[in-house]
């Protein structure tokens, strides 16, 4: 199956306001999941598109005109959640129903303080409120806690800081700009941001990649999560001070990074992957080369990693903390390894088989949602992808790295997903009657799981926050864009 | 001469205190595969931080202001009460183990109130915490210079430590080394170190003591610190002087076997750091009962014995 769909603006469904409603909670109630659920405004009003994700692995679209008030599905679907307060924000729109219809990312002359807290009420109930500014080098993002004594009873999580408006700026740029700027919605998956984005420009105008070259994008993708995984095991081990994990990991993620420099001459891979192939080819020598760090790199994280699974003090912190029960995280519809650690098998890679991941496959893990789920997903991602990356650049076929792309179709649409290493990345893409990018949308899977660790805090320890926050290590700049 | 003897061991305590902690560092980054920082960089951090201006937080009053050079008088006081080597403190009498005991209780007391002077919700949690497991912590002391006492015949700590020798570790092995296990967890409990808190941490919601200096800067926080690293010296001094008991009469000598006790002290910190996880923060006071489990068991086997 692919993992991008295209077609003309006018095979999008168009549905009246209520049947649109009745439509989508019949579909969420039937367990399909929202890829990407948006406003677009247009000279005769809003528009609201939906794409779904059904049990199937079928994507299923269809759109309405938007009134301005609209039922809120949250209460009974919280996966919208998100989205539905997204839309109100950028259009006013208002939600009835919605249980907290705070702005997402502060625009149109919204602030932080547009929105409201929850608050439980009590004499020996106390609040803590953790950042926008943190200590340490991390990103800007407000956490408030509701505390008796050490017990957690809700966390609140406020992003919206790191916004920069990335969704409108790169229809606004040169087409050259695009990539750079999509590379950098999320810095930490580069890689996963600019595959999905060359998946939509070959699907717009219809270029099949070579073989060689999606090799070396699934090679390049799977380092990116070699690198995240090992860096995330890593930080963990630090956060419990086990020191031994924590140094090495540092090291071993740096290497890793250092043979995705070899690939294109960046760390993290940027302007690797380009429309219609990649950048840069690789030789024999280099291939070789690249083994044989990769071989050393991964001998060093067995050994590093396999300490974490020993040391008793190390699983007595990793065990039974911050979890998300199975049934929490179909909800939130959680994806990547925070949902597959709850027990969801939402991995695209999977589900979708589509090239170079033909062959892949996962054995089921059962794995009740803990920080140690997370923590061991990872482990067994790492293994499957030092495997991946082996076999593909051993088998590499030839072929042309680059093909031309052409014109986009006009008046049309794609939308493309990727497995990145925290989960499902989804852009959708409008062109105009030109083939001009009219609408571009961007979603990071941390859109989908930070509502994750606000559940994984409930009735938790509060000095277990940072571990839990670890454990799943979410993008802020990716849910602000 | 003894005069000489005392000022010369009290500067001795004063600047070799910070070398400790120093020496773990160096510990910890050996098994971390790096070469590490020097032991003596807290000196130049000490040094930076005493030269630097104070903020104070707008909402904190005389209490913060006082708090830091009070905190570090009354850990300062404990320390020239401790005996160095063969000789004994600037005070000794029967029971000081208990002034030693409250002094550095006193000073706890003032770190959480100037804690709880900041009113940051970080700093109170931190309080609460601290307070929480000096609970715990203070029996553990207590049961164990019982014990202690009950073997050597002295009430005082300088007695205490000039009774102890070889001869009496052949006759009460398993006494001892029980009370050295305690007096172990204690050292890590009270200076702040793995399992019991992070002293290398950033992230507030888990510190304890880390977490009640954040609003201390310049030459309070310096105090601070200095007043940790004491607090680490002195309860180190315990758990030397029963692990290297030998006593020469010479003074010289007498210091260097105490010395080395501290050294190895801090090495094994150090150790127990490198390769052991944070404990949670809910099983701190289990382990500490555990530690006075371990005391009330030597101190049982100690009065079947005896």
């Amino acid at each position: 199956m692919k993992d991008f769909i295209t077609g003309n603006l006018e095979e999008i469904e168009f549905l009246d306001r209520d049947v649109f409603v009745k439509r989508l909670s019949g579909e969420l109630s039937l367990g399909a999941g929202v890829l990407s659920y948006f406003s677009v405004k247009y000279k005769e009003g809003i528009k609201l598109f939906v794409f779904l994700l059904k049990k199937s692995g079928e994507i299923e679209f269809f759109s309405c005109k938007a009134d301005s008030k609209m039922p809120s599905l949250t209460p009974f679907y919280p996966q919208l959640h998100l989205f539905e307060r997204e839309i109100s924000e950028k259009t006013g729109i208002i939600f009835e129903g919605h249980p907290l219809p705070n702005p997402v990312r502060y625009e149109n002359g919204l602030t932080a303080s547009s929105g409201s807290y929850f608050k439980v009420q009590g004499n020996e109930i106390h609040e803590v409120a953790v950042g926008p500014v943190h200590a340490g080098v991390i990103e800007p993002g407000h956490f408030r806690f509701q505390c008796l004594g050490e017990n957690v009873f809700h966390l609140q999580i406020e992003l919206g800081y790191q916004h920069r408006g990335i969704e409108n700026a790169v229809i606004s740029v040169d087409k050259k700009r695009m990539l750079p700027m999509i590379e950098t919605a999320a810095g930490d998956t580069s890689i996963g941001h600019a595959w999905t984005y060359a998946k939509i420009t070959e699907a717009l105008c219809e270029v099949q990649i070579s073989k060689r070259a999606s090799f070396l994008r699934g090679a390049a993708l799977e380092l990116e999560r070699l690198a995240n995984h090992i860096g995330d095991l890593g930080a963990l081990s630090g956060d419990v001070a086990y020191l031994p994990t924590a140094n090495f990991c540092g090291r071993i993620r740096g290497e890793i990074l250092n043979i995705t420099a070899l690939l294109c001459g960046n760390r993290f891979g940027r302007n690797f992957i380009i429309p219609g192939g990649v950048e840069y080819d690789v030789d024999d020598k280099l291939i070789k080369e690249i083994m044989s760090r990769l071989d050393s790199a991964y001998e060093d994280a067995v050994s590093a990693i396999s300490l974490l699974w020993e040391r008793k003090t190390v699983l007595d912190r990793f065990e039974k903390t911050g979890i998300v029960s199975l049934e929490k995280a179909l909800k939130l519809r959680l994806v990547g390894p925070a949902g597959r650690a709850s027990g969801i098998d939402c991995d695209l890679r999977k589900i979708f088989k589509s090239e170079p991941y033909e062959d892949f496959e996962s054995e089921p893990l059962t794995l009740n949602g803990d920080v140690f789920s997370r923590a061991y997903i990872r482990w067994m991602e790492i293994k499957k992808s030092y495997k991946l990356i082996k076999n593909w650049l051993s088998r590499l076929p030839q072929g042309e790295i680059t093909l031309e792309i052409g014109p986009f179709k006009k008046n049309s649409f794609a939308l493309a997903l990727t497995e990145g290493w925290r989960g499902e990345i989804c852009h959708v893409c409008f062109t105009d009657d030109k083939g001009e990018i009219s609408f571009y949308k961007i979603k990071d899977p941390s859109f989908h799981n930070w509502q994750g660790l606000a559940m994984a805090l409930r009735n938790a320890q509060i000095s277990d926050f940072p571990l839990c926050n670890k454990s799943f290590n979410l993008s802020y700049c990716g849910h602000d864009l | 001469m003894e005069n000489i003897k005392i000022f010369f061991q009290i500067l001795v305590i004063f600047s070799l205190a910070p070398i400790l902690p120093g020496i773990i560092n160096r510990v910890k980054a050996k098994f971390a595969g790096r070469q590490g920082r020097s032991i003596f960089q807290l000196y130049f951090d000490l040094y930076k931080l005493i030269n630097r201006g104070m903020v104070y937080p707008k909402v904190s009053g005389i209490i913060f202001k006082m708090a830091a050079p009070s905190v570090l008088a009354f850990t300062a006081a404990s320390a020239v009460i401790m005996p160095f080597g063969g000789q004994s403190g600037l005070l000794s009498f029967s029971g000081d183990f208990l002034l030693i005991a409250y002094f550095l209780a006193f000073s706890r007391f003032l770190l959480i109130l100037s804690a709880m002077d900041t009113s940051s919700a970080f700093e109170g949690m931190g309080a609460s915490r601290e307070a929480q497991f000096a609970v715990f912590a203070e029996p553990v002391f207590f049961m164990s210079m019982l014990t202690l006492s009950r073997i050597t015949g002295e009430t005082s700590v300088y007695g205490i430590f000039s009774k102890l020798s070889p001869d009496l570790w052949i006759q009460n092995a398993p006494v001892l080394s029980l009370i050295t296990g305690s007096l172990f967890i204690l050292l890590l409990c009270e200076s702040s170190r793995v399992p019991f808190d992070d002293p290398d941490t950033h992230l507030e919601l888990t510190m304890i003591h880390e977490v009640m200096i954040l609003d201390n800067s310049g030459t309070d926080l310096a105090f601070m610190l200095y007043a940790s690293y004491l607090k680490f010296w002195i309860y180190a001094s315990f758990v030397s002087a029963i692990i290297l008991p030998r006593h020469s009469d010479f003074f010289f000598s007498d210091s260097f076997i105490y010395m080395s006790g501290l050294f190895f002290t801090s090495v094994a910190a150090g150790v127990t750091e490198s390769i052991m996880a944070r404990v949670r923060l809910l099983r701190v006071p289990q382990f500490l009962l555990a530690a006075f489990s371990i005391s009330v068991m030597a101190f049982v086997f100690q009065a079947v014995k005896g």
